[in-house]
């Protein structure tokens, strides 16, 4: 792998408003890799989904600490948001399309789907009582042609 | 969040505006729903053409409005939607349940 271009680390409550701040800055620090607009689309929703499971699920309503640590290669990002709520017991099983324990939130499970297909990698890390680690990673293709 | 009441008659026409996720969307809810029992509408039609952004949150906001406009006798209608929102919808299978209409810009009169 490349060596790493850039690095940075957010830390922020988990109160709704940050869901858009989360995104919104992680697309800022992805752009310095001009992706498409595509491209940034999908990470800002993918962040979104990742901050928003740790504030609904992870922490549920109550205050805890978000973080998310970014890396940027040559022509990819990573993205890791993690937190220290709940955990998941079965990662196998929350990763499933439509898959949700907040049904009457109107939550529809789709979550990790959007995650899985809006990004190249993710790997979900999680113990029961300790909190969650979503791994993403995106590449940027517009980089990579431009390199070859 | 701009809202037309009776555009003709018994139609309940909503324009969202915002970027559509958790936070906002429980905001936009409360006022759907109070639209819609405060009316009780034959028809909804939610307008997608200014969401800039939609998390799945949006999947849920659109299949509770489906639910509540259906339990006061309505129907739901979804316009406008881009291609990046569709891509959301389809994921989770809403087209096979709801209305979605093409871009009206598309329409000739
Ligand atoms: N950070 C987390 N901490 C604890 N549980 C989590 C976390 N992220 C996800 N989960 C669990 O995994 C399930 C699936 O998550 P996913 O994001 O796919 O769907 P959802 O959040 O329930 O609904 P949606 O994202 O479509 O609104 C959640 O219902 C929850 O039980
Ligand atoms: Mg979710």
């Amino acid at each position: 792998m490349d060596n790493v271009k850039n690095e940075m680390k957010l830390e922020f409550s988990s109160r709704s408003a940050n869901e858009a701040f989360a995104r919104i800055s992680v697309a800022a620090f992805a752009s310095q890799l001009d992706p498409t607009i595509e491209e940034l689309a999908d990470i800002k929703t993918s962040v979104s989904e990742a901050v928003t499971n740790s504030i609904i699920h992870a922490y549920n309503g109550k205050d805890g600490i978000i973080k998310i640590h970014s890396r940027l290669y040559e022509n990819e990002i990573e993205i890791e948001v993690i937190d220290t709520g709940s955990g998941i017991e079965n990662v196998e099983e929350a990763r499933a399309p439509l898959f949700t324990t907040k049904s009457s939130l109107e939550r529809s499970g789709m979550g990790f789907t959007i995650m899985e297909n809006f990004m190249d990698e993710l790997k979900v890390e999680s113990v029961v009582g300790l909190g969650t680690k979503v791994y993403m990673k995106k590449l940027i293709k517009t980089k990579e042609l431009e390199a070859n | 969040m701009k809202i037309d009441h009776y555009i003709d008659e018994k139609t309940l026409k909503v324009y969202l505006t915002e970027e559509i996720d958790h936070h906002t969307s429980s905001i936009i809810r409360t006022r759907l729903d109070y639209e819609i029992s405060r009316f009780r509408p034959k028809k909804v039609v939610i307008d997608l053409e200014k969401v800039k952004f939609m998390d799945s949150a949006g999947i849920g906001l659109i299949i509770g409005r489906f639910k509540v406009a259906k339990s006061y006798g309505g129907s739901l209608e979804i316009e406008n939607s881009s291609d990046k929102l569709m891509k959301i919808f389809e994921m989770a299978g809403l087209p096979k349940i709801i209305d979605f209409k093409e871009n009206k810009k598309e329409e000739v009169i």
